[in-house]
């Protein structure tokens, strides 16, 4: 992204804190604990760009996406569009800009409601904002089965009639009708066959081209965002620790987070025996994450003073597109290089 | 060890490289996919399915036939009008369920009077046909109303939580204190007896269990992606719950329903057999087998039987039918629909 082009979206120290304490009692006896799921998100996306977002399960991920569309009360931070901070507005206010701002969800079998007809599923949102009755909103839902490839006259089937990917597809038109800006991809293709994810994945792509959208693309298949994202933010226990251009963060330096996960990647060639960074033991639970830098406890670079400092490291400039949230991440090369040959037959136990 | 040299190891990516991102291989094979099906074999929806279903179970259909006839012989058994007008002009019934005929006291069944007579010369089968008037509109009526209130308050506790929630719930923890027929037997003792009395006790103890049952439902239908889609496109929050939240949660609250119909028609036997029904000499089931109690004794066993008999016929065609409804509906059968899935 240019420096001098505004944000279409600014997310600002975003936080998201969840409360684990169930009913009265609970909430008498105060031992609540605070699940961190997202912990101080700064973000920017561009007009008409994709954002991907990757990290493992439970690290915040989702609720980030749905924090910033006002689906989950935001605990702190803001979220700006079109000048305009979406986290001060009331529900009805949020409603009009419902209309900018979509989601497209993760399971297409969960989140499609099975009573009602794909007619009425998509043009609920037309229903909702009162963007067209009788005729025309048949006329408009016909249209928008056909922009996303399914036939006019499925308008009045059940979601169980349908693939899951025709699911997905319904989906993706539901989040269209109200001609959105900005649309947020949960996972939108982790619950498909793969054959049937770059079916999807170029839908979104041509749709993107067609109405101009700005994607944030969550998911954990790296292969997939490196497919479909102009920049990558990476993500761990509620916090982003590198963001960049897609080849920055798929090339040197990198973040020793990053490093592991794009080691991980599955290589089809047998005979490749690339190092597979394995990271020790498990996430820290974000009811009680580590101090520092949350990564420190897994990090295979990690020195003493990540864990003494009082927060999170702020993302290190590397260049003027690319930060990575880490001052040691020049080691990480270094120790890339030397471990080639010894962590070769790990990866092939795994 | 010879074709080691070809097939050499490495440590760089991408010398297999997987290029699946051309769909045009793909939007050839959906064609042969794109097939129509026949208008007449689309399943239409989940009650038509349910139906279907329904409609396999034998036991259920014998309990559903055995309704339908009691309804048949209660509604023809005397005629119907409505200020004034005859609606509807039949009598099955071969006497009249009020009169007395003091030349026929305590008779046993015979041809003249199939189910016999009682204490006051009332024929036993005139007055148990006449008496599913009463039995069957308190139980629909009280389910009714009922479901009235139950589901939106049950729906509301769950779908909102917090405060909401709590004042709900526990009133309904307060009234499931009560043992039944102590809190009726308190409000008819306040409100007096009377058929619409009867119906205010018997509602206030069944609506707490659909507003439980409905409650729990609503909690986990409304962590399914499509509430939150329609929240995302900025639907009401009424409409999220009678459009997505309820009408998925809905099906248990269907079967204990249908179910609760029979055990009011019990309950208002109890409280009619207590004393506490309907104005003494009504001939509903429960308040005949009260007035009966005495003359058993005596080896009047007719006079009870009878009306037992159709109690326990209705309860246990009830039950049948709410069973069958439950096979019917149940999400395990339900091998297409994919509410409440989540992987």
């Amino acid at each position: 992204m240019s420096a001098d082009e505004e944000p279409l979206i600014e997310i600002d120290g975003l936080k998201k804190h969840y409360s684990t304490d169930e009913g009265l009692l609970d909430r008498i006896l105060g031992d609540a604990e605070t699940v961190k799921a997202v912990d101080g998100v700064d973000l920017e996306i561009a007009e008409g760009e994709t954002l991907g977002l990757v990290g493992e399960s439970g690290c915040g991920k989702s609720s980030l996406g749905r924090t910033m569309l006002g689906l989950e009360e935001p605990t702190e931070g803001s979220v700006y569009y079109d000048g305009e901070d979406l986290t001060e507005l009331s529900s009805a206010e949020l409603r009009d800009y419902r209309k900018d701002l979509q989601f497209v969800f993760q399971n297409p079998f969960a989140s499609l409601n099975p009573r009602l007809t794909v007619s009425d599923i998509v043009g609920e949102a037309l229903d909702v904002h009162g963007l067209a009755a009788g005729e025309e909103r048949a006329e408009r839902v016909e249209e928008l089965l056909e922009t996303v490839g399914l036939q006019a006259s499925h308008a009045s089937r059940y979601p169980h009639e349908f693939s899951g990917g025709q699911r997905q597809r319904i989906g993706i038109a539901r989040a269209l009708a109200v001609d959105p800006e900005f649309i947020v991809c949960d996972e939108p293709v982790s619950a498909l066959d793969v054959s049937v994810q770059a079916q999807i994945l170029n839908l979104l792509e041509d749709l993107q081209e067609d109405f101009g959208l700005s994607y944030l693309f969550i998911a954990h298949d790296l292969s997939v965002v490196e497919h479909i994202a102009d920049r990558i933010a990476v993500m761990y226990l509620g916090e982003i620790v590198e963001v960049g251009k897609t080849e920055e963060i798929f090339s040197p330096p990198y973040h020793p987070y990053t490093r592991s996960l794009l080691s991980a990647i599955p290589e089809p060639d047998p005979l490749w025996e690339g190092d597979r960074i394995i990271l020790e033991g498990t996430v820290p639970s974000p009811i009680n994450p580590p101090s520092g830098c949350k990564f420190h406890t897994r990090c295979p670079i990690a020195h003493d003073e990540c864990s003494e400092w009082d927060e999170h490291p702020d993302l290190e400039e590397v260049s003027s597109t690319h930060g990575i949230g880490c001052p040691f991440h020049e080691e990480i090369q270094d120790e890339v290089g030397s471990s080639a040959d010894s962590t070769g037959a790990e990866s092939t136990a795994d | 060890m010879s074709h080691e040299s070809q097939r050499t190891t490495t440590t760089e990516r991408g010398r297999i490289r997987v290029t699946g991102f051309d769909t045009s291989v793909f939007e050839d094979r959906d064609e042969r996919f794109e097939w129509q099906q026949d208008e007449s074999t689309v399943s239409r929806d989940r009650m038509t399915r349910a139906w279907e279903r329904f409609k396999r179970n034998r036991t259920a259909l014998v309990g559903l036939a055995i309704i339908a006839v009691m309804l048949f012989t209660t509604i023809f058994a005397r005629p119907i009008a409505i200020e004034g007008i005859t609606i509807q002009p039949f009598s099955l019934a071969p006497f009249d369920p009020t009169n007395s005929n003091f030349g026929a006291l305590n008779q046993g069944p015979s041809a003249a009077h199939p189910f016999g007579t009682d204490w006051s010369g009332k024929d036993i089968l005139s007055r148990v046909m006449y008496g599913g008037r009463y039995s069957l509109t308190i139980g629909v009526i009280t389910v009714g109303i009922a479901l009235s209130v139950g589901v939106p308050l049950g729906a509301l506790a769950g779908y909102y939580g917090g405060w909401i929630d709590e004042v709900i719930m526990r009133l309904v923890d307060i009234l499931y204190a009560f043992p039944f027929l102590v809190l009726a037997i308190a409000l008819i003792a306040v409100l007096g007896q009377g058929f619409w009395n009867m119906i205010t006790a018997l509602v206030l103890v069944v609506w707490i269990s659909y507003a439980r049952l409905l409650r729990g439902e609503v909690l986990s239908v409304k962590e399914n992606e499509y509430v939150t889609a329609a929240k995302a496109l900025g639907a009401r929050d009424r409409s999220i719950i009678f459009r997505h939240v309820v009408p998925n949660a809905m099906a248990p609250v269907i079967v204990q329903a249908t179910l609760g119909i029979g055990t009011v028609v019990l309950n208002a036997a109890a409280l009619g057999f207590l004393g506490l029904g309907l104005e003494p000499g009504s001939p509903e089931w429960g308040s005949m087998l009260a007035r009966g109690r005495s003359s058993l004794i005596q080896g009047q066993w007719w006079i009870t039987v009878f009306p037992g008999l159709a109690i326990f016929l209705f309860v246990l065609s009830i039950n049948l039918v709410g069973d069958g409804v439950r096979d019917a509906v149940d999400p395990q059968g339900d091998t297409s629909g994919g509410a409440g899935v989540r992987e």
